[in-house]
């Protein structure tokens, strides 16, 4: 056992921890709200190789690609950077051509010709969705319309979608959708724990700052015990995410199980842990001024584009039954 | 990043297995969930024979020299078992710890003993009056010729009933603040003045309340200094392994999907999510616990990470026994002994068991005093 990331996962990290901390302080963050894209700091992903290293022959696993997560959302980053990595391993599994253009994944397969809640469908080029068995590349211009939304993330709605190249059809084409999904959730699941992580940070900064009735707030055990519940469960929704996404190599028949498990928790565990973060926060909590509320919107936006904790939860199940 | 327990471990674990199917009968779960006492003496013998009383010593100590993760392994697999381990664990535990600082003639005494599984030793740590504050002991041992008597009692003295000895926390002098005045003794049972009295508890588990009346103690049987009982202690919770709590979340589950899919409820999307996420805290335990035995084994400082693991894995066992139970319906009210009680009634009877474990071995309160103070960096909170 040996849950240490070793010396070139720990390079990873480090650098893409350096880039947000210059390209996505929390005031650049909230910068890029509404739109939830900020195309400087996409530029510099792009430009160290983000999309790059998710690809089969680079060299980086799923696990690596889950620290750099972990990273993207202690900082909220602001670009579509999993989806994109996730859409490029799905495109070079079917065969598709490589190409600069931004490429997204709609989680949800189509419905009646239509794609709801697109993650980074209002500012991607091409969308890879699933149309009853058919895997289809859709070009948006023309077709995505930006909806507004409670984490400021660029989702979009698209229509017309019979237009798109067709990559795959049949039984091929939905395992591999699915098999990105599990990508995305595991991917997601790792970014919504260094979310939580980060937020959980912030709420204990301000507890030992902030005093009441002559001291700080985090000598009231109403207050302390409840962030001491939030610790546990963040760490464990670290290392499941860890787990999974190093599954994904090692225990591949465990992979989906874990994916699944993975979100659900890191889902559940990021609203909890922001909503204790922003409440000790008092009336501060709620002003735009504070970014815990950024941190709060977040956490219940970036899984629920797919599925809620007890999706998650049932398909856990499915899942197990089927194995 | 390697999330395996290793090698070293999965053989252990495979031969713990073996052993327990070998040797952990139903008869034997039986005698121990009709008596409320987790304890067979064939069993600890067994386990004597097989030479895993010392599990966990270090070879110095005379023990296998085990590492953290396989003794991860062994616990698991025990526990998720139900083997009677707990009168194990105690006396070895301060046969340990005699090992390590008792003098010459109980090391003599003793350790034999315990190597052969004759003795029992129980705990006498919480009083009536103070439980989560230990250092609070009231219990009296005051000097008398070459001896020490005693008068007062101790709370959940469990096994005291056919132990041979308690390890007893005593205050040794009132006049000092309250840590610095407790000494440790081995107190042996078959002493004048010695009442021991049933403890019944919700779960079934007995327990005991003992009394000492003007006990007589040699002085023989003090462990470590006059007035140094509080630095023992600490020893003593060195020593102890750290417990695992998450394998009745396992055995929970695994009655809970297979009443599902017998029953027919696992269409029903509130059941199968809960089973879902029953599993998935059970996977977070799992790893928060294999998490402080890797620390640990590592030597980094895993200081807050056992009490993160006892936190999340019992109050989340609690919630699944409440959950389950409501998600089950009025059947799941039977009991064990009832011939329609849904799976034996392990649910009823885990709906009972999960308060303890919030309770006992530090409860929950303890546990988020440590993780705020040592992993959060809170100031002590009232």
């Amino acid at each position: 056992m040996d849950l240490k990331p070793n010396a070139d996962q720990q390079q990873l990290i480090d650098a893409f921890a350096g880039l947000y901390a210059d390209l996505a302080s929390t005031d650049r963050v909230s910068a890029a709200e509404p739109s939830g894209h900020d195309a400087a700091l996409w530029q510099q992903l792009v430009a160290i190789g983000a999309v790059e290293m998710a690809l089969p022959d680079s060299g980086a696993g799923l696990i690596e690609l889950a620290l750099v997560a972990e990273q993207h959302g202690r900082y909220l980053a602001p670009a579509p950077m999993i989806e994109a990595q996730v859409a490029a391993r799905l495109l070079a599994q079917v065969g598709g051509e490589p190409s600069d253009r931004l490429t997204t994944l709609a989680v949800r397969p189509a419905v009646g010709g239509r794609a709801e809640l697109v993650p980074a469908g209002a500012v991607a080029d091409d969308a890879l969705m699933l149309d009853g068995d058919r895997l289809l590349l859709v070009p948006l211009t023309g077709r995505a319309t930006a909806v507004a939304n409670l984490g400021c993330l660029p989702l979009a709605d698209v229509d017309d979608i019979g237009g798109g190249a067709v990559l795959a059809t049949g039984a091929p084409a939905v395992s591999a959708f699915e098999a990105a999904v599990d990508e995305w959730r595991v991917l997601t699941a790792a970014a919504l724990s260094g979310l939580a992580a980060a937020a959980l940070e912030i709420g204990v900064a301000y507890v030992k700052e902030r005093t009441a009735f002559d001291r700080p707030l985090g000598a009231f055990q109403g207050v302390a015990h409840r962030l001491a519940d939030r610790a546990s469960e963040v760490d464990g929704a670290q290392l499941l995410a860890r787990e999974a996404a190093w599954a994904h190599g090692e225990e591949p028949e465990r992979f989906a199980e874990l994916a699944a498990m993975a979100l659900g928790f890191a889902a559940e565990t990021a609203a909890d842990t922001t909503w204790h973060a922003l409440h000790f926060h008092g009336g501060y909590g709620f002003m735009l001024e504070y970014p815990i509320q950024m941190y709060f919107r977040r956490a219940r936006t970036w899984g629920a584009v797919l599925e809620s904790p007890a999706e998650s939860y049932r398909r856990v199940t499915d899942v197990r039954g089927a194995a | 990043m390697d999330f395996r327990l290793g090698e070293k471990a999965e053989l252990l674990r495979k031969e713990t297995i073996e052993f327990l199917d070998e040797h952990l009968t139903e008869e034997i779960l039986e005698g121990c969930h009709a008596t409320g006492v987790n304890h067979d003496v064939e069993f600890a013998k067994a386990v004597r024979d097989r030479g895993w009383l010392t599990m966990g010593w270090s070879v110095e100590d005379g023990g296998d020299g085990r590492d953290p993760l396989e003794l991860i392994a062994y616990g698991e697999e025990m526990h998720r078992r139900n083997a009677p381990m707990y009168a194990i664990g105690t006396t070895m535990g301060i046969a340990h710890l005699i090992q390590k600082l008792g003098t010459d003639e109980q090391q003599r005494e003793i350790i034999p003993k315990a190597l052969n599984a004759e003795i029992v030793i129980a705990l006498g740590f919480t009083e009536p009056e103070n439980g989560s504050d230990a250092a609070a002991a009231a219990t009296r041992a005051v000097r008398t010729g070459d001896g020490w008597t005693i008068n007062g009692s101790k709370m959940f003295t469990t096994n005291a009933h056919i132990a041979d000895y308690v390890f007893m926390l005593a205050r040794t002098n009132p006049d000092v603040s309250k840590h610095r005045g407790l000494t440790t003794f081995l107190v042996p049972l078959d002493q004048p003045g010695v009442e021991v009295q049933a403890v019944r508890t919700m779960s079934g588990e007995r327990t005991n309340i003992t009394f000492y009346n003007d006990v007589f103690v040699a002085d023989k049987w003090r462990i470590g200094e006059v007035d140094g009982g509080w630095t023992v202690m600490a020893t003593a919770f060195l020593t102890e392994h750290s417990a695992s709590f998450h394998a009745e979340q396992w055995r929970l589950v695994e009655a809970f999907e297979r009443w599902a899919r017998e029953s027919g409820r696992l269409r029903d999307g509130d059941v199968a999510a809960r089973i879902g996420k029953s599993h998935t805290e059970f996977e977070v335990s799992t790893l928060l616990q294999r998490r402080a035995a890797w620390a640990a084994s590592e030597g980094l400082d895993a200081h807050g990470l056992g009490s993160m693991s006892k936190l999340f894995s019992t109050e989340r066992l609690e919630q699944q026994a409440n959950e389950t139970l409501s998600l089950v319906g009025p059947d799941g009210l039977r009991a064990r002994g009832d011939d329609t009680a849904v799976q034996r009634g392990t649910i009823e009877h885990m709906v009972r068991h999960a308060k303890g474990t919030t309770i006992y071995a530090g409860t929950s309160e303890i546990q988020r005093n440590i993780i705020g103070q040592h992993v959060l960096g809170l100031p002590r909170s009232y």
